[in-house]
């Protein structure tokens, strides 16, 4: 076990959250989704956001993209606040968010067709070559509704790659996929990690999803969500979700979680 | 080949049933002329003109007035889901307008415009505005609001966001309206031109009241053909690719 400050890299701090607090009120009830978030995500590094459901790590996700505002707080993507939506953090979230009325072409396009400075001929040439990284380039003028719901979060991954963005936010992006399609596409997903260095938060409430492909996971606690505890983990890459080594970082993560959880244990999403 | 055959089988047989029925004498001829009467009325209204100058004139008001129905139908749609202000005010008026017949407005636009094409164009415009903007607000009130999270996260910010990501989004929605606002249009238009003479131009509205006049049932039938077969006609040209892309690219074809 160590805190996020013994992750020392050399790395300059590309996202920090300082005292990231959010309430939301309703008529009938607020909700206190996030108590004094302090986070720091380095250049390049892939962090992971565990908890149950419920602990506000969606609405972590959606403060660092800029689409909802803390109620206190301050957020910073290289130094500069982050006051809105911006196409160098670009999510991808539970459900793939694909426009069904654009082909699979049509959806990678749309981002990169946002960014001018690039030539018509450019662009189709940075869709394609995105779509042959995440094995979609046979299917670059199907449909949505197509593709199975794995190609659909490849898809996706091609979509929110392809502008370049130096921070890529994943919203429990392979949650609502089958054991084995989930498992083929961790192994997927560290490749293309691994060619593409991006800085990553990715939100899970899957222990072994988190060690396998997080540099660190961040353990948050529900009602209201806080940074419970942080753990880097020293696993060499590519990890196979399977191992005995990943089985035993996951198990310490979730009891450390269930430690936590005891009043109301039943709420563990996992 | 074979998805016209049964086609084609059905309408022959269901003339040559009618003009048996009425030949046998189990029609009256007065009340329901034949077929081939029909017949006979359309082909020598062709020839001489009237039915084709008929037809233009109707033709000219529907396209008129629906596209100018679209155009603020859709104008409307979008401030009304775009702000509560226009919700409240313009959306209730639209709820309410839409559910009364346009050919309610006659009496009025007779005597703002007189018998003058603004008139007509008034009450087509009347018949189809509502349905539009209603559809419009209601496309754009479904989308999922993650379609205009993801477009933003990639960059995309307030009018490129309604073009490229909204109203394709609603498209949908707002196809099936332009469908709801051509069929009352088309009604409005026809009531109209049966119930008000406008002096400018005789419509197919027009002729059919003169049938009526004149008992001339062949005439009354033959223009009510012509009318069905310009309901059809536009239906498969104007919505028919529309409604194919939108089955296509969202999988809602039924095979």
């Amino acid at each position: 076990m160590t805190t996020g400050e013994e992750i020392k890299s050399v790395a300059p701090v590309k996202l920090a959250l300082e005292g990231v607090s959010k309430t939301f009120r309703t008529r009938r009830a607020s909700v206190h989704a996030l108590d004094n978030v302090s986070l720091d995500v380095r250049e390049g590094e892939f962090v992971c956001l565990f908890g149950p459901s419920g602990c506000g790590k969606t609405t972590l996700l959606n403060i660092i993209a800029g689409l909802e505002l803390p109620d206190s707080g301050r957020v910073t993507a290289d130094g500069k606040p982050v006051t809105g939506a911006g196409s160098d953090r670009l999510v991808l979230f539970q459900e793939s968010a694909l426009f069904p009325w654009l082909d699979v072409m049509g959806n990678v396009l749309f981002g990169l067709k946002l960014k001018p400075k690039l030539k018509p001929k450019e662009r189709q040439e940075v869709a394609e070559f995105y779509l042959k990284l995440v094995g979609l380039e046979k299917f670059t003028h199907a449909n949505i509704h197509e593709l199975s719901g794995g190609m659909k979060q490849r898809a996706a991954l091609a979509r929110a790659l392809a502008p370049n963005p130096r921070v890529l936010l994943m919203d429990e992006p392979f949650a609502s996929l089958d054991a084995l399609t989930r498992e083929q596409l961790y192994g997927d997903f560290q490749a293309i990690w691994e060619k593409r260095k991006k800085t990553i938060v990715f939100v899970t409430h899957n222990a072994r999803e988190a060690v396998c492909l997080g540099d660190r996971v961040v353990l948050f606690s529900p009602h209201p969500g806080r940074v419970q505890e942080q753990f880097a983990i020293g696993l060499p890459r590519p990890r196979d979700i399977n191992s005995v080594d990943l089985a035993k970082y996951a198990t310490e993560i979730t009891r450390a979680l269930k430690r936590d959880l005891k009043p109301d244990l039943h709420e563990v999403a996992e | 080949m074979k998805r016209w055959l049964p086609i084609i089988l059905f309408f022959v047989a269901l003339v040559v049933a009618w003009e048996w029925l009425v030949r046998a004498g189990m029609w009256s001829r007065v009340l329901v002329p034949a077929p081939s009467e029909v017949g006979k009325y359309l082909i020598a209204s062709v020839a001489n003109g009237t039915l084709l100058k008929a037809s233009w004139v109707t033709l000219k008001r529907l396209v008129l007035g629906y596209l100018a129905g679209f155009v603020l139908g859709h104008s409307l749609g979008i401030l009304i889901a775009r702000f509560k202000f226009f919700k409240n005010t313009i959306g209730l008026l639209a709820l309410g307008l839409q559910s009364l017949p346009s050919i309610c407005w006659a009496p009025l636009a007779l005597l703002w415009f007189g018998q003058t094409e603004t008139a007509m164009f008034f009450i087509v415009i009347m018949g189809s505005v509502w349905s539009i903007a209603l559809a419009t607000d209601a496309g754009v009130r479904h989308v999922p609001p993650l379609y205009v999270w993801a477009a933003r996260t990639m960059g995309s910010r307030g009018v490129h966001t309604w073009a490229k990501v909204i109203l394709p989004a609603a498209l949908p929605f707002i196809v099936s309206g332009m469908k709801q606002g051509w069929a009352f249009a088309w009604r409005s238009l026809m009531a109209a031109e049966i119930y008000i003479t406008i002096l400018t131009g005789f419509g197919l509205g027009h002729l059919l009241h003169y049938g009526r006049e004149l008992h001339a049932m062949d005439a009354v039938l033959g223009i009510m053909i012509v009318i069905i077969v310009i309901g059809l006609l536009t239906d498969k040209l104007l919505f028919s690719p529309f409604e194919k892309f939108i089955h296509r690219r969202w999988g809602t074809e039924k095979e």
